[in-house]
């Protein structure tokens, strides 16, 4: 891939995130937020956080499935706006919606499930955020951080759950998003277990081989 | 029943008259355009007045949500899960012809026709606060006559316990009561809700045919809906096809979906929450901050005698 066409690819994951939060300043400055803005903003932060937290899980099996590299190279900034979502929408809570009653906040996030994993899905993705710098890599080694990283299969399903959780009787999304993580879970699953056989089978030859090395040896004349 | 003691809210006229008549006229101007030839084909929403005596004893001290707001924010499941949805769709409910059957333990069942129904009684203006177990409340000024009117002219017998409420099915009408993916429906069609008899009498009890000076809007729950305001208001069935007085306690809709998290009482109470919401407080629409939930609705004073020696934890 051509320099040109990695800063093209850049420019436009950037644009399609950034794109969102701009049209809701557009809204609220032509007051089309609509009758209830405050649960308007959540609703419509936390579905991009999860849109593009899936987005960036989709990377690694654009890879196993396809054979594509690029998708690679966008995972971090997909990553990293994720994390940005969902500060926004965590602060718009907080802000908007609590005005930082603290008692109360705490309150529903030990009563209620689905806030309690929304919080879950938040402190998974802080330390993947913390470390997303080439610089951190190198500080804790690749396999540490590799170890470290698989935390956003957590948030993920934390993510996914806290929606499940607290969508109403007869609201179908969050079984799309559901089905999408299941399905991107389900490749790299599928890469690992194949790995693995491979892995164990490659095992037995050498080890077949190296035991009929040492019979020959032990009964050659 | 004789309210005993005089509402919370002063007889005080917030809702001022004179916006409704100024309103009036520009969506009298509003449908004025829209009937000239080629003029505005998706112009304003079709909409009648509808001339009601306000009633200051029953209605709130308080500035009513802007109409915009309340026909756009709905929760009526026939026409989709979204808010936007019942607004979007609206157009697909036929509310005229209409007749409402009003049957089951009474001496003199009988069909209404819709705009009988309507000319029945005298219409009167109440502004209610509406509270949604989602946590979120309106002030609605309806137009309606209590149900109490209604049920004692058609004599309920003895047997007469609970009143049952049924909405229309029809699936050309109501787009969501097709099954979607998988056969997929969101309630169990039709519609249908239930209060005690008691409940159902009390002079608080509306019976909607019109809100903000108008004729119902069909998001609204076009052409009759009941409006019981110490209630959550998914108690408030819309778009009324029949009214059964039963001996036994109706299923409602709600209940068969999510039993453990919505009871047949569902009165509005702050104490007990619902699993996904606290009901300890709400944000009334066009407000900032959230408000303190009142036990029924600020209703209490009404009603609270009706339900005296229940766990309302219970009976939730």
């Amino acid at each position: 891939m051509t320099r040109r066409t990695r800063i093209t690819l850049k420019v436009v994951v950037w644009a399609g995130c950034l794109a969102p939060p701009l049209l809701l300043g557009y809204r609220a400055w032509t007051d089309e937020l609509g009758a209830n803005p405050i649960s308007f903003v959540t609703n419509t932060l936390g579905d991009w956080t999860l849109r593009i937290l899936l987005a960036s899980l989709a990377m690694t099996p654009l890879r196993i499935v396809f054979g594509l590299s690029w998708p690679i190279t966008l995972r971090r900034l997909l990553g990293l706006f994720a994390f940005a979502y969902v500060c926004l929408h965590f602060s718009v809570w907080i802000v908007l919606d609590f005005f930082f009653d603290w008692p109360r906040m705490w309150a529903d996030i030990v009563k209620r499930p689905y806030i309690t994993l929304g919080m879950l899905a938040l402190l998974s993705l802080t330390p993947l955020a913390a470390t997303s710098t080439t610089g951190m890599i190198r500080r804790l080694g690749a396999r540490t951080w590799t170890r470290l990283h698989r935390l956003v299969y957590i948030a993920g399903a934390c993510a996914v759950l806290h929606y499940l959780w607290l969508a109403k009787v007869g609201v179908t999304d969050p079984y799309w998003y559901a089905g999408a993580l299941l399905v991107l879970l389900g490749i790299r699953a599928g890469d690992w277990s194949r790995r693995a056989i491979r892995r164990r089978t490659a095992a037995v030859a050498a080890s077949a081989t190296s035991a009929r090395l040492i019979d020959r040896k032990r009964f050659s004349p | 029943m004789l309210i005993r003691r005089a509402p919370r809210f002063t007889a005080r006229e917030i809702t001022d008259p004179e916006l409704y008549l100024s309103r009036r006229e520009l969506m009298a101007g509003a449908a004025a355009l829209a009937l000239m030839p080629g003029a505005g084909e998706a112009a304003a929403p079709k909409s009648e007045p509808l001339a009601a005596k306000h009633n200051p004893a029953f209605s709130l001290s308080e500035p009513a949500t802007k109409i915009d707001h309340a026909t756009t924010y709905n929760n009526f499941y026939e026409f989709g899960v979204n808010k936007d949805d019942p607004s979007r769709l609206a157009h697909t409910l036929k509310p005229r012809p209409w007749s409402v059957q009003v049957d089951g333990h009474v001496h003199k069942p009988k069909t209404f026709d819709v705009n009988e129904l309507i000319k029945l009684f005298p219409l009167e203006e109440r502004v209610y606060s509406l509270r949604c177990v989602e946590a979120w409340s309106m002030v609605i000024p309806w137009i309606g006559f209590p149900l109490a009117s209604l049920l004692k002219r058609v004599e309920p017998t003895r047997q007469a316990k609970f009143v049952e409420f049924t909405t229309l099915l029809d699936p050309n009408q109501f787009p969501a009561q097709k099954p979607g993916f998988f056969g997929f429906s969101s309630l169990d069609w039709p519609y249908v809700e239930g209060l005690r008899l008691d409940e159902a009498l009390h002079p608080l009890t509306l019976l909607a045919v019109g809100m903000y000076g108008q004729v119902l809007p069909n998001q609204n729950g076009a052409p009759v809906r009941v409006v019981i305001p110490w209630k959550y208001g998914f108690k408030s069935a819309k778009s009324i096809v029949r009214i059964r007085l039963v001996a036994e306690q109706p299923k409602t809709a709600w209940e068969k979906a999510a039993p453990q998290e919505y009871g047949f009482y569902s009165n509005v109470n702050p104490a007990v929450s619902h699993p996904r919401w606290s009901q300890a407080d709400e944000r009334r629409i066009g407000e900032f901050r959230r408000r303190p939930t009142l036990p029924f609705n600020g209703y209490a004073d009404q009603v609270a005698s009706l339900y005296s020696g229940m766990d309302l934890k219970k009976f939730y």
